[in-house]
């Protein structure tokens, strides 16, 4: 965006006024307009910073052609109902307006204004005083809202640019008169501005409350990445950014079918609580049989005092059964059957269970998403045979399928990370059998075409590799639909029951 | 007054018109200028007391809030006011405005002063007073009823 440029608002409008300030904003809307879809009927626009600000404005002036108020209450009642703009509407034409008004904190334009009487310091010259400042000025250096209360434009600037840089308030910036409600609108803002920075950071902040509260707007979460995606309602989908990054419209996160946000956010959850896990299972430790906290062996006796402050329950480490029946046969744990030692190696075992079992999924989850990683690394060394090809008579676009085969892997590996998720959660019946073994087939087929792009492969027959290639990815990217297939017709048929 | 901040020439014309004309109950010591005295308004709980309330401002004011605080002997006994000198009340931060000056604080700390019903310390004294930072602009209020 370029902030230099202060035709995006109109500059000649007086606020004072009440009259209808218009946005001037000229972008070619329906050449601009591209319509995406990923991988099906979901459609999206991205928008650059830009077409966020017309985005805006157009939103503003569809509300205005039925409520036909000044663009600038308009806006500011669109924000105070996060760009809903039936809410507006139901508001506008139902309820009492004035309240309306009220509650959003702007001049009911309706009304005749009492606003307030500038203060005339000289009646001949007809000098205002600054109440910030304390200064006089003449009436053409003081300016303000409709609320009548009047200040210089030095002072108008410093508070503008303390409100926006020190405290990042962006929407809701108040006159600066003590008590007055009334919000600044985006014109007067960006008239009284005067350091470029402060207009660029002012934009952002309204932008991003502008995307932040539209639930049909979300911006790309890739770092550094200033798009949004547009959507026209909202659903768990995947929408590509200008920048490539493809995500989740409904969370946010890299797409990640098979399994859906809901669980997907439970098992991100889980995975950041577990972090020690990992360590937590090292050989040599037993959970204390009363609180299960980690007990680590550091010493040759088996009476075991658990150090968990709160329970320092004693207790043998060969039995885990409680220590005070093991009297004085120190070393020697006979109690072994015991039903009551029993009972507590029985726990302990299931505790186990459910970890070594969280576990398997977790790492494979984690070794996808590690591939995932080095994907880069992957393209460079495809290119590199690329160029090798075409050195050995094939064109470029004859070593596209090498190219094409990543793509497919980097596919896979994400489905599969994102079906340990699934399987995670998955109680086991007859249609979750099936779907292991799609995922087994897959996971099999992606190793293999793995392998296969990552072994010199410039030496051999060129085009007997092209075929050998392409069958491979063709295969894994047919194992792919297959797996998701299968689990959308069970989401559609209700067979997936969760555990947890 | 060349040479002066708009924020230092502004403080100057402050502490003029309060040396010179200076609200009921309220008096400026001009060599410590951020001090001003207050005096229990007669008719209210506080009458005959004498008060101290030290300003701190910053080179960004009027657009950061001065820094408030009662000091000396003598800490009004009061729902809003910490026995450290410390004041609840949203026109030093959240309600700050530029248009509020040194004066305008002064007469609503004595109007605060002046409604109070009965005088103690606020419920979370002793803990606030032992946590809290040096600054009262860092705590984050949360502000008691406005009409005590
Ligand atoms: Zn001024
Ligand atoms: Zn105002
Ligand atoms: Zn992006
Ligand atoms: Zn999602
Ligand atoms: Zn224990
Ligand atoms: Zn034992």
């Amino acid at each position: 965006m370029n902030v230099d440029d202060d035709t995006l608002y109109d500059d000649s409008g007086n606020e004072t006024s009440g009259d209808d300030v218009d946005f001037v904003i000229d972008v070619d809307n329906a050449s601009n307009k591209e319509l995406h879809s990923y991988d099906d009927e979901y459609q999206y626009e991205v928008l650059s910073t830009d077409d966020i600000v017309q985005h805006m404005v157009d939103c503003i002036k569809e509300v205005n052609t039925v409520v036909q108020i000044p663009l600038t209450t308009t806006r500011i009642l669109l924000n105070y109902f996060n760009w809903d703009k039936e809410k507006l509407m139901e508001r506008f034409f139902d309820g009492n307006q004035d309240d309306l008004f009220k509650e959003a904190h702007v001049i009911n334009p309706f009304k005749k204004v009492n606003a307030v009487k500038p203060k005339i310091s000289n009646k001949l010259l007809g000098t205002e005083e600054c109440d910030i400042c304390f200064m006089v000025f003449p009436p053409t250096q003081m300016t303000g809202l409709e609320c009548g209360h009047r200040f210089c434009y030095q002072c108008w600037n410093e508070y503008l640019t303390t409100k926006i840089m020190e405290e990042g308030v962006g929407q809701t910036i108040a006159c600066a008169a003590h008590n007055c409600p009334i919000l600044v609108d985006d014109q007067t803002a960006m008239r009284l501005l005067k350091d470029p920075r402060v207009k660029l950071k002012y934009q952002h902040l309204i932008t991003n409350s502008f995307v932040e509260c539209n639930r049909l707007l979300r911006w790309c979460p890739s770092p550094d990445c200033s798009f949004a995606i547009k959507v026209s309602y909202v659903e768990a989908k995947p929408v590509a950014c200008r920048c490539g990054h493809v995500f989740c419209f409904a969370c946010g996160e890299n797409w990640h079918d098979p399994v859906r946000c809901g669980l997907l956010k439970k098992w991100q959850k889980k995975c950041d609580d577990d972090s020690e896990t990992s360590n937590w299972i090292a050989a040599n430790t037993k959970e204390c049989p009363k609180c299960n906290a980690t007990i680590e062996k550091d010493g040759g006796c088996n009476h075991m005092i658990c150090k968990n402050q709160n329970c320092k329950a004693d207790f043998c480490w060969v039995c885990l059964g409680p220590w005070e029946p093991h009297g004085s046969s120190w070393y020697n744990c006979n109690r072994y059957d015991e039903d009551e030692a029993k009972a507590a190696r029985d726990a302990q075992e299931k505790s186990r269970a459910a970890l070594q079992r969280y576990l398997f999924y977790c790492n494979r989850y984690m070794n996808h998403m590690q591939s995932l990683r080095f994907e880069h690394k992957l393209y460079a060394s495809v290119k590199d045979k690329m160029e090798e090809m075409q050195q050995h008579n094939m064109s470029w676009i004859e070593v596209q399928f090498l190219k094409k085969a990543v793509d497919i892997l980097c596919q896979c590996r994400q489905t599969l990370m994102y079906t340990y998720v699934f399987a995670y959660y998955l109680k086991k019946n007859n249609q979750s059998v099936i779907f292991e073994d799609n995922q087994k087939d897959l996971e099999r087929a992606t190793e293999l075409l793995s392998e296969y792009l990552e072994r010199d492969i410039t030496q051999e027959n060129l085009i007997d590799i092209k075929q050998k290639v392409q069958d491979k990815y063709r295969y894994c990217d047919g194992r792919r639909m297959a797996l998701l297939d299968h689990v959308h017709e069970g989401y559609e048929k209700d067979w997936w029951v969760y555990s947890e | 007054m060349a040479g002066l901040s708009p924020s230092e020439r502004r403080l100057q014309k402050e502490l003029m018109s309060l040396v010179k004309e200076p609200p009921p109950g309220v008096s400026v010591d001009p060599d410590i200028a951020e001090r001003n005295l207050l005096q229990g308004a007669a008719g209210t709980l506080y009458e005959g007391e004498r008060f101290q309330l030290q300003f701190k401002f910053s080179n960004k004011y009027p657009f950061d809030s001065p820094e408030v605080t009662f000091v000396g002997q003598n800490i009004p006994i009061h729902p809003h006011v910490y026995s450290n000198g410390h004041i609840c009340l949203s026109i030093l931060t959240d309600d700050w405005s530029p248009a509020l000056s040194v004066q305008s604080v002064c007469l609503s700390i004595m109007s605060m002063l002046s409604s109070c019903k009965e005088k103690q310390r606020p419920p979370d004294n002793a803990f606030y007073v032992k946590t809290c930072n040096k600054n009262p602009k860092k705590t984050k209020w949360w502000y008691h009823d406005d009409s005590v």
